[in-house]
């Protein structure tokens, strides 16, 4: 474990993250404005059409921070996806020519999802405050539900990453299915606005949908439904973490096995 | 392995798997599997059991003309590649650089691109600004870095991706062509960071086209043709070697093509050809054709492709008709390097320029000292002080 975060490694991450960022906004006037007013104005368009028009959840308390909350850490998922997905390919000219361990590349850009993460959070919290939010204990477990998605992201980003170098399809493919994955989860609707226990059921077995509600019951609402009310509890709750720690082993070993050819198949 | 090893390199070889069709889809996987299993890649073997120790403080060339496979042997000494079959033990650290200024981003600023680069060069931050002053004052870039590197033109940008590159303290170097970019100046600042690194006994790795370098520097080399190591030796013969099969192959002869296109007046033409060659001696076959009119021929020798070596023209007969005539030169009289023979006729009256051939042939002289600038050798000799000198 030493050697992966070795001096070197390090400087070389943060090299990396450093460069990510400044070339992210690079020509735009606002600049790193952009990292929190994109959250904003996204919500406000959700909040106009779903909230206003539609009169979407009217029975949960905080709607707003709750459609906030649950589209930020969606957000979280696909950017990181999908600027992972390309990120080997897209610094393969570095692959090429020098030898640098290649998950650092990964890593690199999971910090810079992580940064926007950060601040998209500051965006959030902001909101709480001014909806007199109540302030529960279970505010504390937020942070290790952001750690399974991490986490789960980073195994989809290894896994992706490393297949987009042999087949580009992945990338279309991938598109399609966070664009189902985005209505699959209950995101921009009440999880309860579903009649069927058994597709309540379906749904939270997703990673990202069971975490986005357990850090919405964790920090906003007691209301939401969460993968403990909807299962009644039982060991079926775990499913959805044995799914992140398959996929992140999955990952990290389809990986390792192609990063030696990196230089060759780019 | 031996302690006064740096690299040992045994038994590679390495396939690439060529697409005949890059399938980069799904799409034309599936298509390909459906037609009948993987028929669409093709292996090509770029290197072929290559074997070879470099022993520390050696200034290492690997010589070969282009596609030989002798950046992918630097690119699997990096570890940027694996070998399909052998292995590769290296000793100590090794820069994984094979080429300048890798991973500068265009949209950076210099000093920006400063602090990047050496993070790859494994420097960490602080270290880098203890150095970037003399970076910056060694590329002479002190008023730009703050200007993006995209506004940089080509041999600035060079400039300073070398000040940053020499700064690498790790056991062994790899160099890759560095001295293909850059004007004259700049190869001398690179001929003497060489001598530099010469002198403190670097283990280097240099791969080059440039024989004057390899035959300067280098205290080994070894030649790759075609994926195979076909000679392990000095840099002299390596650079000899280099330099016979570059004329070997590259060169077409001169033939009766060359001159039409050439000729002034027509019915007149003239050619060379190399018609002997012993250790001592060469002999050039001129071929001429002048109608009824007398004429004669001129010949020059250039070395090296700048020193002219000689300028003559036949003396007593004047030539009339087509024929051929032999021109013989001591070899012995000159220093090693590669002659470029062209000829000319003229009219014997009025000196009239009437053909001349577009492309001469060429010939080799090996075995003296490569670092004459001159052509004919002359006969000198040195003296020392002997309380002045040591010998080396």
């Amino acid at each position: 474990m030493r050697q992966y975060f070795s001096k070197q490694n390090r400087t070389l991450l943060s090299e990396l993250v450093r460069t990510d960022f400044k070339l992210r906004y690079q020509g735009s006037v606002l600049g790193y404005a952009w990292s929190l007013l994109r959250p904003l104005l996204l919500f406000v368009i959700l909040y106009v059409v779903f909230v206003k028009f539609l009169k979407i959840g009217s029975d949960i308390q905080h709607y707003p921070v709750y459609l906030l909350l649950g589209i930020v850490v969606w957000n979280f998922f696909n950017e990181m996806t999908v600027q992972s997905l390309g990120s080997i390919v897209g610094r393969g000219d570095l692959i090429r020519k020098i030898r640098i361990p290649r998950w650092l590349i990964i890593v690199s850009t999971s910090i810079s999802a992580l940064i926007n993460l950060g601040l998209n959070l500051v965006v959030v919290a902001f909101f709480m405050i001014i909806n007199h939010v109540d302030v529960y204990r279970t505010l504390l477990f937020v942070p290790f539900l952001l750690l399974e998605v991490y986490l789960f992201a980073l195994g989809v980003s290894l896994f992706l990453s490393a297949f987009f170098v042999k087949f580009r399809d992945i990338g279309y493919i991938w598109e399609v299915v966070l664009q189902a994955g985005f209505y699959l989860t209950p995101i921009l609707y009440p999880l309860s606005m579903i009649t069927s226990e058994t597709l309540q059921k379906l749904i939270l077995i997703n990673p990202v949908a069971q975490a986005i509600q357990d850090i919405r019951y964790s920090a906003v609402t007691h209301q939401t439904l969460t993968i403990h009310n909807v299962f009644d509890g039982g060991w079926y709750v775990l499913i959805p973490f044995v799914i992140v720690i398959a996929l992140l082993i999955g990952g990290i070993t389809y990986f390792k096995s192609q990063a030696d050819s990196f230089a060759e198949n780019i | 392995m031996a302690d006064d090893i740096a690299i040992k390199v045994d038994n590679v070889s390495k396939t690439f798997k060529l697409p005949h069709e890059k399938q980069s889809s799904l799409k034309g996987v599936l298509i390909s599997r459906v037609r009948g299993g993987n028929r669409s890649y093709e292996s090509q073997e770029v290197l072929r059991n290559v074997s070879f120790e470099i022993k520390k403080g050696e200034f290492f060339a690997i010589v070969g003309r282009n596609g030989s496979g002798k950046s992918t042997l630097l690119k699997m000494l990096a570890g940027i590649y694996n070998p399909t079959k052998g292995s590769i033990q290296v000793e100590g650290k090794l820069t994984p650089f094979i080429e300048l200024g890798v991973g500068f981003n265009p949209e950076l600023t210099g000093r920006e691109n400063v602090f990047l680069n050496g993070a790859l060069l494994g420097f960490s931050r602080k270290e880098m600004e203890g150095m970037y002053d003399n970076i910056v004052s060694f590329a002479e870039l002190g008023r730009f870095m703050d200007q993006k590197l995209k506004n940089y033109s080509s041999g600035m940008q060079v400039r300073l991706a070398f000040s940053i590159a020499i700064r690498a303290n790790s056991d062994i170097l790899l160099l890759d062509e560095v001295l293909a970019v850059g004007d004259a100046a700049f190869q001398q600042k690179c001929y003497n960071y060489f001598e530099e690194l010469k002198a403190r006994n670097q283990t280097v790795v240099f791969v080059s086209h440039d024989m004057g370098a390899v035959t300067r520097f280098c205290t080994r080399a070894i030649y790759i043709k075609n994926g195979d190591m076909i000679l392990d030796g000095t840099p002299n013969d390596v650079a000899d070697l280099y330099r016979e099969e570059n004329i070997a192959t590259e060169q077409p002869k001169p033939t009766e093509s060359n001159l039409d296109a050439a000729k002034k007046p027509s019915g007149f033409s003239v050619s060379t050809k190399l018609a002997k060659q012993t250790d001592s001696s060469v002999v050039i076959e001129v071929g001429y054709k002048s109608r009824q009119d007398e004429t004669f021929v001129g010949i020059s020798l250039i070395r090296d492709g700048k020193t002219f070596a000689e300028i003559v023209t036949n003396p007593e007969y004047a030539l009339v008709g087509s024929g051929n005539l032999h021109y013989t030169v001591d070899t012995s009289l000159y220093n090693s390097g590669v002659y470029e023979v062209t000829a000319a006729l003229f009219r014997r009256k009025n000196r009239e320029l009437l053909a001349f051939t577009k492309r001469g042939s060429e010939f080799v002289i090996k075995g003296s000292d490569p670092m004459r600038g001159a052509a004919v050798k002359l006969a000198d000799t040195w003296k020392y002080d002997k309380a002045n000198t040591i010998k080396p």
